[in-house]
């Protein structure tokens, strides 16, 4: 129907249409709702990496998406208690500043990506899917029973965390500060899948016994994918943190891992701009179904299971209409 | 004599009760062609399993350039140079054919962990590639999915990954199968011709081809090899004749 190009260019300009426009009308928050699909779809673009390049079904990418988020509420929460994070071996404060607490959300769910990706990657299909999951739901108790932070209830950040000139607490500039982390992201996965370390990934989705007989390990390849990949949804997190300048166990939850492979699949799984597709529609079906009927989500299974059966490549592939995979 | 490369000595290997591998004796020399001949169910493929490390023998040795590959992996055995076809093509059914070589080449090349410069606009992989498919008579298909390919045509793609991987041994599990009259004629020829770049270890039911091409024949039956010897000797041996030839060979 049309080339994949145009569907993305269309897309995209699509998401910043619309926050210039409801500003001019004055409507701060459907801005609020365009930000939360960046996000939601930079969350996906992450995920898309393991599930869409690398082939695995990680049921467990919301704790990569919880640990970003907790990253930016808890150094935010010492900053405006003036609480130092921690006194020894040597003291570290709290901070308010986004450019700070990337890093650290990017680190944090880097690391919890190597353990958990480390000792899934030994298993494979269903057991994969189940032990990701089973180490989402740990780090979920772990929240939800910890009360440093504020545990079942969450931790409110009172005031959104800093970029340096701009003012975040205007939807639009905030809008702008998640638009560009999810158009990095989606850099960030075209130019991973073409390089020779994607070749490899989705040579291993395809056929790992090749990969192993032309001598490239499939373990390693794997595990750094993942990494890759939980550090994206872990930026996400944080900055899903600072939109509702709360965090709380639910960005935790398996319904959160079930939320972002439903953006990717929705989308196209492995296609760069698919999650965008996908959390687009989410939050459209979620907004407007949601406003006529509680039951709004019946629908939306409807829908996906529509996609599953018949579209292979999501909405990206109907749109397009040629079963591709790049 | 010169040294043998691969060189396998009493390989034993049993899957419960079923000895499949009994006490296998096995060389292959420089620049020769050893075809490994057995009704099926002989344990031919177990043993190219073992070779390349995907299955662990119970006892024997495996060296390569006499070295004993024991507690090697099938990543590190290809990494050496064990290049390798399956019996049923195995390549990546999504990429293009001239994609599934470029991964070959650069995994020989031990550069994977290179995240910045498309792989397919690397001059140093996709112009061995390209060579590589020449040489196979793929040139003209590149950009075919792999899918999409014949049977034949798939089956020379597996050649020209196996011959990108620099290799000093081939293990070609019946490269002929399922390839007509004419297919088998060109896969003779093209064999004929990979034995200059490293001797080969050629599993193959097809007759014709392997009395054309192997300068040695083992037979394996049930697990043992009861003779190996030049063409003309395999043809006259009669244990062979009789377990496996037929009267008419």
């Amino acid at each position: 129907m049309f080339r994949e190009t145009t569907v993305n260019t269309a897309l995209v300009a699509i998401l910043v249409a619309v926050p210039l426009v409801a500003q001019a009308a004055g409507e701060p928050f459907i801005i609020t709702l365009a930000t939360k699909v960046a996000i939601f779809a930079m969350a996906g673009v992450g995920l898309n990496i393991a599930l869409g390049y690398g082939g695995l079904v990680s049921f467990g990418h919301a704790a990569f998406f919880g640990i970003g988020g907790y990253a930016a509420g808890i150094l935010a929460s010492h900053a405006q208690s003036y609480t130092p994070l921690m006194t020894w071996p040597f003291a570290i404060g709290g901070t308010q500043q986004m450019l700070i607490i990337w890093p650290v959300a990017l680190a944090a769910s880097g690391i919890a990506a190597l353990v958990i990706g480390a000792l899934s990657l030994r298993t494979s299909g269903v057991y994969f899917i189940m032990i990701t999951l089973a180490f989402a739901q740990m780090v979920f108790y772990f929240a939800v029973s910890w009360p440093a932070y504020g545990g079942e209830d969450g931790l409110p950040i009172y005031v959104r965390d800093k970029f340096p000139g701009l003012n975040t607490l205007d939807p639009l500039q905030f809008f702008a500060v998640a638009f560009a982390c999810f158009l990095l992201a989606v850099l960030v996965s075209v130019v991973l899948s073409r390089s020779r370390f994607g070749l490899a990934l989705q040579g291993a989705r395809q056929n790992v016994e090749r990969v192993r007989a032309v001598g490239i390990d499939p373990y390693r390849l794997r595990l750094v994918a993942f990494v890759i990949s939980g550090m994206i949804t872990g930026l996400a997190g944080a900055l899903y943190a600072d939109l509702n300048r709360f965090v709380s166990p639910s960005m935790l939850s398996w319904q959160t891992s079930g939320e972002i492979m439903v953006f990717v699949i929705l989308g196209g799984v492995g296609r760069h701009f698919g999650p965008l597709a996908g959390a687009a529609l989410f939050i459209l079906l979620e907004h407007e179904l949601g406003s006529v009927s509680e039951y709004w989500q019946f629908l939306l299974g409807l829908l996906l299971l529509l996609v599953v059966l018949f579209a292979h490549g999501g909405l990206i592939g109907v749109l397009t209409r040629r079963p591709h995979r790049d | 004599m010169t040294d043998p490369v691969l060189e396998i000595r009493k390989l034993t290997k049993r899957f419960g009760a079923l000895t499949v591998s009994d006490g296998i004796d096995f060389d292959l020399r420089p620049g020769e062609i050893h075809a490994l001949i057995g009704p099926n169910g002989a344990g031919k493929s177990t043993l190219i399993k073992q070779i390349c490390g995907e299955l662990h023998p119970d006892a024997g040795a495996i060296l390569f350039s006499g070295r004993d590959l024991a507690g090697e992996g099938s990543v590190a055995r290809a990494r050496r140079g064990l290049a390798r076809t399956f019996q049923v093509s195995s390549v990546a059914p999504e990429f293009t054919a001239l994609q599934n070589v470029v991964l070959a080449v650069q995994g020989a090349s031990g550069a994977t962990f290179r995240f910045l410069r498309p792989a397919l606009g690397d001059a140093a992989l996709t112009g061995p590639a390209r060579a590589f498919m020449e040489r196979v008579g793929l040139s003209g298909r590149e950009n075919v999915p792999a899918s999409i390919l014949s049977h034949g045509e798939r089956r020379r793609l597996e050649l020209a990954m196996a011959l990108a991987m620099e290799p000093r041994v081939f293990l070609l599990d019946e490269p002929m199968a399922g390839l007509g009259p004419e297919g088998s004629q060109e896969m003779t020829a093209i064999l004929s011709d990979l034995r200059h770049e490293a001797p080969i270890l050629l599993v193959e039911h097809d007759m014709d081809a392997v009395f054309t091409l192997a300068d040695r024949i083992s037979v394996l039956v049930y697990g043992r090899i009861i003779a190996t010897g030049t063409v003309d000797e395999i043809r006259a041996n009669a244990e062979v004749q009789s377990a496996y030839l037929g009267d008419d060979a």
